[in-house]
Order: structure tokens, then sequence, then C-alpha cells
């Protein structure tokens, strides 16, 4: 899907390789956890119930071991294909995050967060919406603050019309709303 | 005709106002998630299938099905002005479509790709509708080795016919599997893989799965790119419709080998994507303008775009018939059936006769609806590109987040989306394919308790897996695709070989 795009960007982040080693590891790890509790649950027989609980997960988390082992392998010894390419340049990786950072904040905003004594009160996810939308016009589409504003504030009400009233499927619902009485 | 007699009553069941106001919301709605970056087929059935709880389950299936219908017409109306698949599966569209656009032949190139997406279309549907009934007949018969097989046939499919790393397929199918079984475990009652955390009791929803993999995923692929969008003028003329429509028989035989193709891959879960791909490289090879295409010939958006429609709507003849879905838009279709209480399977031809015939009806006149809402409103949903990306981006995240939380009315789940969506991200630039991982998770559980009953049956003994000609016939097959890979290269290796001797 994505066009040759790499070439106008900049220096390379890190290369495929690299990024090939970390997955590749990862799926190990996965593995791992995955045999460890089979292995507590049981991977064997049980006379009359047949296969143990851990017996399909086991096999599964083996087969995959070996598979990215084999990934693993390739990825070390350079064989791997487009290793060497660029995975993502620096400029590019900063567009990606430009969009994970705020919808990770934006996704914090709707439930609330808990870490420790620190409690944040969730916002509801309709006002949190509107905070999203509206904020990520203003920053990175340079929007005029009215405009950002008008479409923060219509996406919400729209959604709004949509889940509570008409499928009467409900959101989570902050401070604000509670003050109209929902 | 038993099938035809049916087919007649499943039309009477969809033919009434209400549902065919669900046919066009449910294609209009397609259309505008196709062409759409980040929202595809399969996430955007995931996201809007809570919407449909309240309906009877026909009306719900037949506005999710046009969403899905609209959603392949959708991508070819991107790929041809913008240059920009918006569906995967529209890739191969660009090759040809784009030039044509550009030198003024868009509405030609549009015209080509709806008529040939309704003709694969179509005959995907009538394959459906006379092998459908066959094939759930047939599957009456299967015990749980012969399923077990079947999902065997199924994975080992996406391995031999996967264009990527096998290992990497191997992995991605793998992880899926070991998602599936997180939770409480049906057969024995032991809590599996939640190391204490309550929230994993219920294990990972595919959907949540999907919307992350594909809908976040995409967004961050998009945005990595900078994605702007530059369109070609769109308006179609009614005699550039004409006078394309009088081409159009020439390349009777483009269409008829696209359409095996398509249906071939749309049942064995090869999907629509490498379909569209195989008939663009075959169309080109055996096409007299072979040289032609890339630079605008109709040739080559005929091929990919009919093999894609079919595929698309091949893959529900094994989710409906065997409870096996084709592709990860046919998944999240099945989980719908689940969650209005519909088993799907061969029984469901006996049992819920109704509701077959009618989704089958109204997979003819969703995809009859669709060709001309898409002819009509084409200059309508090319607009839609022109929104710019700063409002667009926010707006699909803000309805993934959205998505993910009704499926259970939990905030856990919209994290987790988050993850897959990075997971998706990382996994598509580095070639892992995601549609076994879905498929996996979708699939898991009744592929686990299919192999446990087929071994408790018998003792423990793996020669159950072979006891008779049709189990131990897919199973070989499920083998011979398992280990395409080796043979392929072997293979290659004794030509190779030869080739150089002649030399």
């Amino acid at each position: 899907m994505n066009h040759d795009d790499s070439a106008d960007d900049g220096p390379s982040l890190v290369s495929n390789r690299i990024v090939e080693i970390i997955v590749a590891l990862l799926f190990l790890l996965c593995s791992t956890i995955v045999i460890i509790d089979s292995v507590r649950l049981g991977f064997g027989w049980i006379e009359g119930e047949g296969p143990a609980p851990g017996y399909f997960p086991f096999y599964i988390a083996v087969f995959m071991a070996v598979a990215s082992l084999a990934t693993l392998l390739q990825a070390v010894a350079g064989t791997i294909k487009d290793g060497g390419a660029s995975f993502v340049s620096v400029i590019g990786f900063g567009r990606v995050l430009s969009v994970l950072v705020p919808t990770l904040l934006y996704v914090m905003l709707i439930g609330g967060l808990k870490i420790g004594p620190i409690a944040i009160p969730g916002l509801g996810l309709y006002v949190a919406s509107g905070i999203f939308i509206a904020l990520f016009m203003i920053v990175f589409g340079k929007d005029h603050p009215l405009k950002a504003l008008a479409v923060g504030a219509a996406v919400p009400f729209v959604l709004f019309l949509m889940f509570e009233k008409w499928f009467l499927v409900p959101l989570p619902k902050g401070p604000i709303e509670a003050m109209f009485g929902f | 005709m038993e099938e035809l007699n049916s087919l007649f009553q499943g039309f009477a069941v969809v033919l009434t106002p209400y549902n065919l106001f669900l046919m066009c919301v449910g294609i209009v709605l397609g259309v505008i998630i196709g062409v759409l970056p980040g929202l595809g087929g399969a996430n955007g059935v995931a996201i809007l299938l809570p919407l449909t709880f309240s309906m009877s389950p026909t009306s719900a299936i037949i506005m999710l099905s046009c969403i899905y219908w609209g959603a392949l017409f959708g991508g070819a109306i991107t790929s041809i002005l913008f240059n920009i698949p918006g569906e995967p599966w529209s890739v191969a569209t660009t090759f040809d479509g784009h030039p044509m656009a550009q030198r003024g032949r868009a509405d030609e190139a549009l015209t080509a790709a709806f008529t040939s997406s309704f003709v694969g279309a179509l005959f995907a549907v009538i394959l459906i509708t006379f092998l459908a009934p066959i094939v759930a007949k047939f599957a009456l018969k299967f015990g749980p080795a012969e399923f077990f097989a079947v999902f065997f046939l199924t994975f080992a499919s996406f391995i031999g016919m996967g264009k990527g790393s096998p290992w990497k397929t191997v992995a991605a199918m793998t992880l899926g599997f070991a998602l599936a079984s997180v939770g409480l475990d049906k057969v024995t009652g032991t809590l599996r893989l939640t190391f204490g955390h309550e929230e994993l009791l219920t294990g990972f929803d595919f959907l949540i799965a999907v919307i992350g993999l594909f809908g976040i995923g995409e967004i961050l692929s998009s945005m990595e790119s900078g994605l702007k969008f530059q369109g070609a003028a769109a308006k179609i003329r009614l005699n550039a419709v004409l006078t394309t429509w009088k081409t159009l028989p020439k390349y009777w035989f483009t269409s008829i080998r696209s359409c095996i193709i398509g249906c071939w891959m749309g049942i064995t879960p090869g999907g629509a994507t490498p379909a569209s791909f195989m008939s663009y490289a075959l169309a080109k090879k055996f096409s007299k303008n072979g040289a032609n295409f890339g630079k605008g010939e109709v040739e080559g958006v005929i091929a990919p775009e009919t093999a894609a429609h079919a595929a698309g709507t091949a893959a529900l003849l094994p989710m409906l018939t065997l409870g096996i879905p084709g592709s990860p838009t046919a998944a999240v279709l099945l989980g719908g059936l689940l969650i209005w209480g519909l088993q799907p399977g061969p029984l469901l031809f006996v049992e819920q006769k109704e509701f077959v015939w009618g989704l089958i009806a109204s997979m003819y006149l969703g995809n009859f609806v669709g060709l001309i809402i898409v002819l009509t409103c084409v200059p309508l949903f090319a607009a839609i590109l022109r929104i710019p990306f700063s409002i667009i981006a926010p707006v699909i995240l803000v309805i993934c987040a959205v998505g993910a939380y009704t499926v259970h009315n939990s905030m856990f789940d919209v994290w987790l989306m988050l993850i897959f969506g990075f997971a998706g991200y990382v996994f598509n630039k580095l070639g892992y394919p995601l549609a076994p991982l879905v498929l996996a998770i979708v699939l898991g559980d009744k592929a686990e308790e299919s192999f446990r009953q087929a071994m408790l049956g018998s003792q423990g003994d793996l020669s159950v897996f072979f006891s008779n000609w049709l189990v131990g016939g897919i199973m070989g097959l499920g083998l011979l695709m398992l280990f395409w890979p080796v043979i392929a290269w072997v293979l290659e290796k004794a030509t190779g070989r030869t080739k150089s001797a002649e030399a």
C-alpha cells in the first residue's frame, strides 16, 4: 500500500533488519510465556478427558518458537529480504508518533487513569473526542480554531444522537454529560 | 431446481421497503468506508456490528453484507482517481486505472471497474447459489476429524499460497491461535494464560484485533507517508458508460478467467488481494496488448477488479456452509451470526433456510443496487477525499475507539485496540500477514475443540486424521499446502538446473 516515499524523507531511523530481530525476539518471548503456562496446565493426555488444556497451546507455541527462530536467524545472518532497507525514516516516525501520542492521551482522557495515588477522572467519550478532533485539526491541520471547534462539536453530537438515542448503545460519559442529566 | 425455488423465497424476504432501504444505506456506508483510508471492509463491518444488534438477523446481515459490497466497489474509486488504493485488494487496479484517469479516461476506467466488479460478484453468487447447498449437505456428514482437517487445510493454504515468508505466516498464525486460547477453556473449564488478570477471563475478542490491526495500523501507515490527495476529475458521462459497455464484451475471456481465479482464491482462503494480483499478472501475460499494461489498458482494470470482487463474494461460501470464513471480513460477518444466535455451518441450511436464502438473494440485489449507486454517485464519493486528512484522521480514530468500546462496553478493549494498532503497523511493514492472524483468533477455539474431540474419539491416535478417504484427502491436501514452499523451492531448483543444462 505504501508508495516509495522513503527517499525524500531524510535519514533512516532504523533498518528493517533491526526491527525484524526485535519482532522475532518478541515472538519468542510470547511463545515462552505460552509454553510456561501450558506446562503448568499440563500438555499430555488426561485419562477420560482427552488432551489436557495445555496440549493445544503448547504445540502452537512450539511452532511459533520454531518459526520466529528461523526469522531471527535470517535477520541476524543478514539474508532476510529487504533487511538492509530502511524500516522508517526519522521524519516518517515523527509523523507516526504525532498521531500515536495524541491518540494515547485521547484514550486516557475518555476513561481517566489511575497510577498509584494519582487519579485523573475520565471526561467520557463525547467530550474527549471533541477535544481530540479540535486540537488535532488546530495543531496538525493548521485549521482555523473556529472551524476546528465546529467539527469537534458536531462529530460527538452526531455520535451522541446515533448511539444514545437511535441505537440505544450507551458510551462512557463524564461529568459534563451528567450536568445535562445523562 | 430446488435452489431456484428457495432463492425466489429469499427474494420475497428481501424485497421489503425496510430491507431495501437498509441495503442502500449499507452500500453507501460501504463505499464511504472503502474510499476512506483506515476504514476497510473488515473493520468497517466490525465497527458497525453493534449498531445492528437491535435489528432482525436477516435485516442485519443484509445491511452488513451490503457494507461489504460497498467497500469492494469503493476501493476502485480511490485507486483510479487518486492512485491511492482504499483497500489492499485494489492495489492492482491502480496500475492501469490511474494512468487511464490521468489521460482523461477516468469515467471509462470507473465504468469498467464497477461493471467488472459486478460481473465477478454475480459469477460468485451464482456459484454460491448452486454449490452452497451441495457443500452443506455433504458437510452434514462431517465428524470432528473432518472439521479439523478442513481447519488444517484453511490455515495450511495461507502458508502454501501466501506471497511472503512462510515463517512469518506461521508466526502470525500461531500468535492468533495463542491469543484465541487465552481465557476459559471450554472443554475443561480451566483458566488459561490469564495469569490472574480478570480482564483476560473472556479472552481476546477478534473484533478488537480487526479494528486495531486494520484500522489504527492503516492510519499510522498513511500518516507516515504524509498522505496528500491529488485527484483526477471525476465525472461519469452517460455516453461514456454506454461506449465502455460496448467494448467490454471483447474481454469476455479475461473476465471468465478472472472470475475463476477469484472464486478459487475466495473459497480457499487466499483472499481478494492475492486474487487481484494473480489475475492482473495472468491478464498481462496472455493479453495481446500485454506490453501496454501499466500505461492505461482497460483490460488491466477489468482483470483485478473482477477477481477481487469474485473472491470477496466467494469467501462467504465456506463461511455459510462450513462456518469457516475465507477472509477477515467474512470472519466478522461470522462473528455477527454468532452474536445473533445463528450457528454457521451445514445445519444453517436446514434450520435457518429463510435466513440463508434471504442473504443469498440480497447478494444479487445488493450488487445490482450497488452498481447503480456507484455509477451515479462517483463525484459525491470522490468529494469525500477532498476533506483534509487533518479532519479525516482524528474522526476515524474516534470511530475506531467507539467501535472497540461497544464490543464489550469496556475501556480495556480500547487500550488493546491501540496495542493491536501499533502491532498492525509494524507487521504490515515487515510483511507479517494479518489475515491468518485474525482468522486464527476467530477459529482457534473451534479448531482446538474439533481436534480434541477427534483425539478423544480415537483415544489419542493421530491416525484418525487419515482413517478414511475423505478426511485423509483433505489432510493430504493440507499437508501439500503446508509444505508447498519447500516443494516449490525444490521444483525451482530442478527446473532451473534443466534450463541451465539446455543453455
